[in-house]
């Protein structure tokens, strides 16, 4: 783990404090006001753009990350409760140029169109998948129900969830046949 | 929009809290999961001078069974934390303190939001404010002086506002006696928003499971704070609710009880019909628990 500097510096604001966060694998220390929440911080001082920001209350759920593994609303928290836990973005799924599956599982099921909500989508999913890795579609949808999408409808979505979350079981079983003598 | 400036402080334990609250005065608010707050505070609807960060009161997180069958819930527990207890921690006796869980907010919101959090902030549509009523809960509070018990009913005085004093924290929700006869449901246009109405039905029934010695009705979203309704609670108690026509009195009682505003979520005539059908279902699905 390294630490890095932020891409971008941070001017001497009043009611500044040193904030360390964990994002995806890596420490960076921050100087930011603490009225700055987990999103500002993210997106302005350590440039991670994929965290996207709209409503600012909690309503639409673009802004989706996972906090120690749970999703949470990056907007509705300040960066300083973010100290002393694992944050993910939607940044650490894909590996270079490789989508992860649930990435892919979006691609091909159409499960975005302008993409401005996709990052929310994922990262509840992944959080939500983490959890309850067999969910019923039911299940999927009163989840997929915290975030706004105005383009696809939603069932592409639910789809995409759906078949991600298949795959994942398909490919653990097979890893346990493997195993078996 | 982004929130006003103010100072943050870490809170490290309950006393260390308590004693700041008192030297900050009006000027703080504590922020414990920050899911009702934080939204304000980006509207600008609240504007505290310090911000008093609880999370860290480890002491605070936790569900307890203790012998004489009273479920104790640590205030900073979250949502989602009670909703997946396992059934050794939130038995059959409070099953509907769970089950209620999935109607607060959605799942991003229940893994941050916290129980006494929900009931500090005392929104009347509160799915706790309404389980605490419901349930005789007793809040536990802890100020500078010491420690003291408000019972649910006098703990919420109005919207948003409670019996809490500017350096008192809300430690822990107890509830005192088993309620498995139970339930909450509730209708919002988007299943995890505020709820339009919500409607909680606790009943004491007899052992041949029919008939009802004493029942708890309580309504939310329909006043400033969670309504009891003393009439539809007669009703039960009077006849068998498994008898023709006691629930549709019992619903209509509850109905013709209340006074409900209009808004943007529903008339006062929409709500009375809401609250007609909400309270025969939590009587149905508490009379098969």
């Amino acid at each position: 783990m390294t630490a890095s500097t932020p891409p971008h510096s941070t001017a001497q604001y009043e009611n500044s404090q040193l904030v360390s966060l964990q994002v995806n694998g890596e420490t960076y220390e921050v100087v930011t006001e603490a009225r700055r929440t987990l999103a500002d911080v993210l997106r302005q001082d350590l440039g991670l753009t994929g965290t996207h920001l709209a409503c600012e209350h909690g309503i639409c759920g673009a802004c989706t990350v996972l906090l120690d593994g749970a999703p949470a609303r990056a907007c509705l928290m300040f960066a300083a409760q973010a100290e002393g836990s694992a944050v993910r973005t939607v940044e650490s799924l894909a590996d270079g140029e490789e989508l992860s599956d649930l990435q892919q599982a979006f691609s091909d099921h159409h499960g975005l169109q302008c993409g401005f909500c996709t990052s929310g989508f994922l990262m509840l999913a992944e959080g939500f998948l983490a959890e309850r890795p067999e969910p019923s579609r039911a299940e999927i949808r009163e989840t997929v129900a915290s975030n706004l999408c105005r383009c696809t409808g939603y069932q592409t979505i639910v789809d995409a969830i759906e078949d991600c979350a298949t795959k994942r079981r398909a490919a653990f079983q097979a890893q346990l046949d493997g195993e078996s003598p | 929009m982004k929130p006003a400036a103010f100072t943050y402080h870490r809170g490290r334990d309950v006393d260390g809290v308590t004693r700041l609250l008192r030297e900050l005065g009006e000027d703080a608010k504590v922020l414990a999961g920050g899911q009702s707050l934080v939204p304000m505070m980006n509207f600008r609807l609240a504007r505290p001078q310090h911000l008093v960060d609880i999370a860290g009161l480890r002491e605070l997180v936790g569900i307890h069974n203790d012998p004489d069958g009273a479920l104790r819930i640590g205030a900073l527990t979250t949502h989602h934390a009670v909703e997946t207890a396992p059934s050794t921690r939130v038995g059959r006796n409070h099953a509907v303190v769970r089950e209620a869980m999935r109607w607060v907010g959605h799942l991003p919101i229940r893994t941050r939001g916290t129980v006494g959090g929900s009931l500090a902030h005392a929104d009347a549509t509160a799915e706790w404010c309404l389980l605490a009523i419901l349930l005789d809960a007793q809040l536990t509070v802890r100020g500078p002086d010491g420690e003291r018990a408000v019972p649910a009913a006098d703990f919420f005085h109005g919207y948003f506002t409670t019996a809490l004093d500017s350096d008192e924290l809300l430690t822990e929700i107890v509830f005192p006696r088993p309620a498995p006869h139970s339930a909450l449901t509730e209708f919002a246009e988007r299943h995890g928003d505020f709820a339009t109405v919500s409607a909680a039905v606790s009943l004491d029934l007899a052992e041949d499971g029919d008939t009802v010695r004493g029942a708890r009705i309580v309504l939310g979203g329909v006043d400033a704070l969670p309504v009891r309704c003393p009439e539809a609670e007669a009703v039960l108690s009077r006849d068998r609710p498994g008898t023709g026509g006691v629930l549709d009195e019992c619903a209509e009682a509850a109905a013709e009880h209340i006074d409900p505003p209009s808004d943007d979520n529903g008339s006062a005539h929409y709500r009375r019909l809401l609250t007609r059908t909400l309270v025969r279902r939590a009587c149905e699905e508490a009379m098969t628990r």
